[in-house]
C-alpha cells in the first residue's frame, strides 16, 4: 500500500506539469501581441512596452517558462498588474472566505445527498425514490445564479430571515496580548478581527454562509445522491444483504454498515470529482452574494485582464483539485481492503 | 379499392399506436425532445413573436409583468418578453455548437488515443491536466483573454468539455477492440481507419450522443454564466446570462427581469437533460443500470 500511495503522489506531477504548462501558454496561444492583450484596448504603447517590460514577453519563450516555473518552485506566482501587490499575498488575504463557504457546501451537500441517495435506494420505485430522481435532475438544470436569487427575493428580502449579501468571519478578537496585539480566536459574536467593529463571529458567520451554501451546493447534492442512489442500490442485490436482513439485523444496520459502506467507493469519487464542479461555482456564488473570496478576485482579475493574478489562481485552484482526487484515491485502501494496487 | 383504403387504414392505425406505444415506453424523451423543439421554435420566431428587443423607451422603464407588456419592462424600458424569447437564440446557438465542436474533437482524438499507445500517454496526461482545471475558470480566462464574441465563447466552452469526451471515446475502444469481430477484421487485412471507422466508432455513437446531451445542457449553463459574470458574449446581444446580469442592480425592484430568462433558461437545460437521462436509458441499457 504504501507504494501505491507513493506512485499515486508522484502521478500528481505530471498532471500539475501539464497545469503549469496550460496556464503559461494560454496567453501565448492566443491571437496578438500578449503585452497588448493584458493592456487592454485603451492602452498607449507606452503602456504596452511597459508590461511586455514587467513580465519579460521580450525574451525567448522556454527562458519565459524556466524563469516562471523557477519562481512557481519558490512560491513566487509573480506581481498583479492592477494592484502592484504580489498575487500569493492577494490570494492569502482571500483564501479564508472561499475555503470557508468550499467547506460548508461540501458538509452540507455530504449530509444531505448520502442518506437522501441511500433513502432512495432502499425506497427504490416509490414516490420518495421518485422525489428524489426529479430533484436530482432539477439540480443539475437550474444555474446557480437562479437558486440564489430566488433564495434571496424569498428568504432575505421578503421573509428576513438572512442576511441579503456579504460574508462575516467566524474569527474575532478575544483579548489584547502583553504587545498589545489582538489575540485572535473563534468566538460566537464579538470584534472582527481586522475591521475592529462589532458583527463577526460564528452566529454572524452561519447566518451570512447558509444561503451562498445551499445555492452552491444544490447542484452537488444532486450530484452525490444519484451516484449514492445508483451504488447502495447495486449493493443491496448482494447476497450479504439478504444474510444480513436474515440474520435478524435492524434495517438502519444493513442499510449504513453493510450497504453503505460497500457502495461507499463511487460516492467518495464522485465528491472528489465534483471539487471541480464546487470551485467553478465558488466564483458565481461569491458574486452574487458579495463575498470578498477567491471567487470575486477571479472576477475582478478578468474584468482588469490581470493575467499574473488569473494564472494563480487557475493554479491555486486545479492544485486543490488534483489534491482531493489524490486522497480520494488513497481513502480507497481504507474503504475498501480488497483494493490492492 | 376498398382493399387498398382499408390496408392503409390499416397502416395508420397501427402508425398511431406505435407511436403511442413509442410514448409511454420512453416518456422522458419525449417531453424533453418537446420541450426542447418549443425553445428550438421559439428561437425561431422570436423576431416575428416579439417587437425589437433592443428598443429603448424611457417612459415604460421598469413596468410591472402585465400592463400591456406581457414579462415587463427593464431599466431602459426594453421589452423582457422580448429580450427572453430573442435570448434563447444565443442559448441554443452555444449549447448545440459546443457540444458538436466537443463532440467531434472528443470522438477524433478519443478514437486515436484508444488505438495508438504513444499518442495515448502524450495525450491523456494533457487531458488530465485540462480536467484539473475548473470548466467555467478555464472558459472565462480564455474569453477574458481573447475577447468576447459568439465564436470565442463556443471554443472556451468546448475546450474543458473535450477531455470528458475523449475519456468516455477512449473508455469505449479500449473494451471494443478486444473482440473477435475486430481481431477477425484485422485478420483479413482490414486497414486501421476501416477498423476505426467501420468496426469501432459505431459503437461510440450511443454513449456519445448522451455525452453530448450533457455537455449541450452545460455548456448553456456555463455561456450564462459567462455573461452573467460579465466574460460572456458581447453585452448588446440578449443573451438570457446577459439580460440577468443587467437585471442584477434593479433584482430587489424589478426582480422580473431576472426571473423570466432564469425560468426559460432553466426549462431549456432541463429539457435537454431529460432528453439525455431518455437516450441513455434507451440507447445503451448497461450505462442506464449503472446510472438509475
Amino acid at each position: 500500500m504504501f507504494g501505491y500511495v507513493i506512485r499515486r503522489i508522484l502521478a500528481t506531477i505530471p498532471v500539475m506539469g501539464v497545469v503549469a504548462i496550460f496556464v503559461f501558454l494560454l496567453l501565448h496561444l492566443t491571437p496578438g501581441d500578449p503585452a497588448a492583450v493584458i493592456a487592454g484596448d485603451y492602452a498607449s504603447p507606452a503602456d504596452v512596452e511597459r508590461i511586455r517590460e514587467t513580465l519579460g514577453l521580450n525574451r525567448p519563450l522556454h527562458i519565459q517558462f524556466f524563469t516562471w516555473a523557477g519562481q512557481l518552485f519558490q512560491g513566487d506566482l509573480g506581481v498583479s498588474i492592477f494592484s502592484k501587490q504580489p498575487v500569493i499575498k492577494l490570494i492569502g488575504q482571500r483564501i479564508e472566505p472561499t475555503l470557508a463557504l468550499a467547506t460548508t457546501t461540501i458538509i452540507f451537500a455530504v449530509l444531505l445527498a448520502v442518506p437522501l441517495g441511500v433513502l432512495a435506494a432502499w425506497k427504490s420505485g416509490t414516490w420518495i425514490d421518485r422525489s428524489v430522481m426529479v430533484f436530482a435532475v432539477l439540480g443539475f438544470s437550474v444555474p446557480i445564479f437562479i437558486i440564489a436569487y430566488s433564495m434571496i427575493w424569498t428568504l432575505s428580502i421578503h421573509l428576513h430571515w438572512f442576511p441579503v449579501q456579504g460574508y462575516k468571519s467566524f474569527l474575532i478578537q478575544t483579548g489584547t496580548g502583553i504587545d498589545g496585539a489582538a489575540i485572535i480566536g473563534i468566538g460566537f459574536e464579538g470584534i472582527c478581527r481586522d475591521s475592529g467593529r462589532a458583527g463577526c463571529g460564528l452566529v454572524p458567520f452561519f447566518r451570512h454562509i447558509a444561503l451562498p451554501s445551499i445555492a452552491l451546493g444544490l447542484v452537488y447534492v444532486a450530484l452525490i445522491a444519484r451516484i449514492t442512489r445508483a451504488s447502495v442500490m447495486e449493493v443491496l442485490t448482494e447476497d450479504y444483504i439478504r444474510t444480513a436482513h436474515a440474520k435478524g439485523l435492524s434495517p438502519r444496520v444493513v442499510l449504513i454498515r453493510h450497504a453503505l459502506k460497500n457502495a461507499s467507493v463511487p460516492i467518495v469519487t464522485i465528491i472528489g470529482i465534483g471539487i471541480a464542479l464546487l470551485l467553478g461555482g465558488v466564483v458565481v456564488t461569491e458574486s452574487v452574494f458579495n463575498i470578498p473570496g477567491l471567487g470575486r478576485l477571479t472576477v475582478d482579475a478578468i474584468l482588469h485582464r490581470d493575467y499574473p493574478i488569473i494564472q494563480g489562481l487557475i493554479l491555486i485552484f486545479a492544485g486543490v483539485y488534483v489534491l482531493i482526487n489524490l486522497l480520494v484515491d488513497i481513502s480507497y485502501t481504507f474503504l475498501d481492503p480488497r483494493i490492492r494496487y | 379499392m376498398d382493399a387498398m383504403a382499408d390496408e392503409s387504414l390499416v397502416v395508420r392505425e397501427s402508425l398511431g399506436a406505435r407511436v403511442r406505444q413509442y410514448c409511454r415506453r420512453n416518456p422522458t424523451i419525449v417531453i424533453g425532445a418537446l420541450l426542447l423543439l418549443m425553445m428550438l421554435i421559439i428561437a425561431l420566431l422570436a423576431s416575428y413573436l416579439t417587437p425589437d428587443p433592443m428598443k429603448l423607451n424611457p417612459i415604460k422603464r421598469l413596468r410591472v409583468p402585465g400592463e400591456g407588456m406581457l414579462f415587463g419592462t427593464d431599466m431602459y424600458g426594453r421589452d423582457v418578453f422580448a429580450r427572453t424569447l430573442h435570448g434563447s437564440r444565443i442559448s441554443l446557438l452555444v449549447g448545440l455548437s459546443a457540444a458538436a465542436v466537443s463532440t467531434f474533437f472528443g470522438l477524433t482524438i478519443g478514437l486515436l488515443a484508444g488505438y495508438n499507445r504513444l499518442f495515448d500517454t502524450i495525450v491523456m496526461r494533457f487531458m488530465d491536466g485540462i480536467m484539473a482545471i475548473p470548466s467555467i475558470l478555464l472558459a472565462i480566462a480564455l474569453v477574458s483573454l481573447t475577447g468576447a464574441s459568439v465564436g470565442i465563447v463556443i471554443v472556451a466552452i468546448s475546450i474543458p468539455e473535450i477531455p470528458r469526451v475523449v475519456r468516455l471515446v477512449r473508455s469505449v475502444v479500449l473494451t471494443i477492440r478486444e473482440q473477435p469481430y475486430v481481431e477477425a477484421a484485422i485478420s483479413v487485412g482490414a486497414r486501421l481507419p476501416t477498423i476505426l471507422l467501420r468496426h469501432i466508432l459505431p459503437n461510440t455513437l450511443a454513449p456519445l450522443i448522451v455525452q453530448a446531451t450533457y455537455v449541450c445542457a452545460s455548456a448553456m449553463i456555463t455561456e450564462a454564466i459567462l455573461s452573467f459574470l460579465g466574460a460572456g458574449t458581447p453585452p448588446d446581444i440578449p443573451s438570457w446570462g446577459n439580460v440577468i446580469s443587467e437585471g442584477r442592480q434593479y433584482f430587489q425592484r424589478a426582480p422580473w427581469i431576472i426571473f423570466f430568462p432564469g425560468v426559460f433558461l432553466t426549462i431549456t437545460v432541463l429539457a435537454v437533460n431529460i432528453l439525455g437521462d431518455g437516450l441513455r436509458d434507451g440507447l445503451d441499457p448497461r450505462i442506464a443500470r449503472q446510472m438509475r
